[in-house]
């Protein structure tokens, strides 16, 4: 069992917190002068996104959680599980929905997403930062509008939602900020 | 750090402010008649708190032909307080201090520290002294100061009675005021105490200005005498936007005492696994000899310099914390 001593600690650690994965946020040596030291630490919950905060007494050991970001092909959905491929080893993963979260709503097939590996299992799915996507349903702009002001909704292919502006019409692509979910700019086909 | 990260941590406003800083401190001193006096940072015995881990250095030459291991002092105390018995009157030291362990946002661990000694002076005295020092390090001379016992402070706080309370009621208490991992944690009482202090109250002290804490448990009294009441110490600290400023003492004076509270702190050392450290018995010489009724107190000045320019973090006081060196 792989341990981390407090005085290990730093941001991007991963450490087995009562059963679960979790990444340290940030660590405070706390220490009264003439007393007892202690780590306050700063820690996400790698399954649940949750935040919360744990006090250690300096010194302690943690058991380490085995923890690796991993970049990852999509391949292909199977309604139950999202199948992913590590192009270097080819070997294969999938991730349950809890895992892909948001992720869903962006990424295609060849897509390469940040996958987050706990002993070995995919539990958190990052899509790209920016996602290129076609437009399969968006209600006739008005002519003449190159404005963008105010917006209609789009759906895309991949099934999410976005704002865009009234010129975009359908079947155009459109480079969307997962992070946000907002529309960036038109994509020139190749 | 790579080559690029040769530059000081400190600005060059915050070196010009502690060399003013300094500055003022030793003009006051020299005003108010206390001697500044320079004792040995590195020595053959250090100071014996489990809570304070001195870092050894090797020396080899005469005096020490076959070499030996060496302290660098946690704090200048000893070495003053000889300075006190053998006649010095009032003295004052700045100084660099090392601790093992130490370093965080509010550590490093070499530090700077200003300590003084004031013959014939109790903590009350010392504490108004130590006002007027830190108001004028602060360039605020208006600063308000309230006194608090640690008995008050936690049962004000907290509702803590910290004489009659137990391991388990001190953890209930962690917990029920949500220091997550509490419940998990193994410490003694004093543990206790320094955990509900550090994560529950000390975060709240003096940010309406100076808050002195005095009256510290007996088992905290660390080089303090202890109270007619026998159950607190003539111990006080003082605090500032939440961060501990200074450390102060009715000076222990009975050698007997102190020597019993060396073997006593060796022995929990030895129980927590910790080195056991050699006792200074020229201090314990000293003491026998007679240590003058006097008040002491140790100010860490770069935390006083952090709260003059408003910083957060110790680095951006220093010229190369310990990862910039």
């Amino acid at each position: 069992m792989a341990t981390y001593n407090t005085n290990e600690f730093r941001g991007g650690l991963k450490l087995l917190l009562d059963g679960d994965p979790c990444t340290i946020i940030e660590n405070e040596f706390v220490k009264p002068g003439k007393g007892q030291a202690f780590n306050r630490v700063k820690i996400r919950n790698l399954k649940t996104g949750r935040v919360l905060e744990k006090t250690f007494r300096s010194g302690e050991s943690v058991e380490a959680a085995d923890v690796i970001d991993r970049d990852l092909q999509y391949l292909y959905s199977d309604g139950e599980f999202w199948h992913f491929m590590d192009n270097d080893s080819f070997e294969q993963y999938q991730a349950d929905a809890t895992a892909m979260g948001d992720a869903v709503k962006w990424i295609k097939e060849q897509d390469t997403c940040m996958v987050v590996l706990w002993n070995g299992a995919p539990i958190a799915v990052e899509a790209p930062n920016f996602v290129s996507l076609e437009i399969t349903e968006t209600d006739p702009g008005l002519k003449g509008d190159t404005s963008g002001g105010g917006g209609k909704p789009a759906t895309l292919e991949t099934g999410a939602v976005v704002r865009v502006p009234l010129f975009i019409q359908n079947g155009e692509k459109i480079k969307v900020d997962t992070r946000t979910g907002a529309y960036v700019s038109r994509v020139k086909d190749e | 750090m790579g080559i690029e990260d040769w530059r000081p941590g400190a600005g060059l406003d915050a070196l010009r402010a502690r060399a003013a800083m300094l500055a003022d401190l030793r003009r006051y001193f020299a005003q108010a008649g206390v001697l500044e006096v320079e004792t040995p940072l590195v020595g053959s015995t250090a100071g014996t708190d489990p809570a304070l881990e001195p870092l050894m250095v090797r020396y080899t030459g005469p005096v020490y032909p076959q070499g030996a291991g060496l302290y660098l002092q946690t704090s200048p105390e000893f070495g003053m307080k000889r300075l006190l018995a053998a006649g010095s009157g009032p003295i004052y030291q700045i100084c660099k201090a090392f601790r093992d362990g130490e370093a965080g946002r509010l550590h490093n661990p070499e530090f700077s520290l200003l300590e003084w000694y004031r013959p014939g002076f109790d903590l009350v005295q010392l504490m108004d002294e130590l006002a007027g020092v830190v108001r004028m390090a602060l360039l605020q001379p208006d600063l308000e100061s309230v006194r608090i016992s640690y008995a008050d402070l936690f049962a004000s706080m907290l509702g803590v009675d910290v004489v009659a309370s137990s391991v388990q009621q001190l953890r209930a208490v962690a917990v029920r005021h949500h220091v997550l991992g509490a419940d998990g944690l193994d410490l003694d009482l004093d543990g206790w105490l320094d955990l509900l202090m550090s994560h529950l109250i000390q975060p709240k002290l003096g940010h309406d200005g100076l808050c002195f804490v005095s009256d510290y448990p007996v088992s905290q009294a660390a080089l303090a005498r202890v109270n007619p009441d026998g159950r607190s110490a003539a111990r006080m600290e003082l605090f500032h936007q939440g961060v501990e400023l200074a450390n102060g003492f009715h000076e222990l004076l009975d050698a007997g005492e102190q020597a019993r509270r060396f073997e006593a702190e060796n022995c929990v050392r030895r129980s927590r696994g910790q080195r056991p450290i050699k006792v200074d018995r020229l201090l314990l010489g000293a003491m026998q000899h007679g240590l003058p009724d006097c008040s002491g107190v140790a100010v860490g000045l770069d935390r006083l310099l952090m709260l003059r320019l408003g910083e957060n973090e110790i680095d951006r006081v220093l010229s190369f914390s310990l990862q910039r060196c």
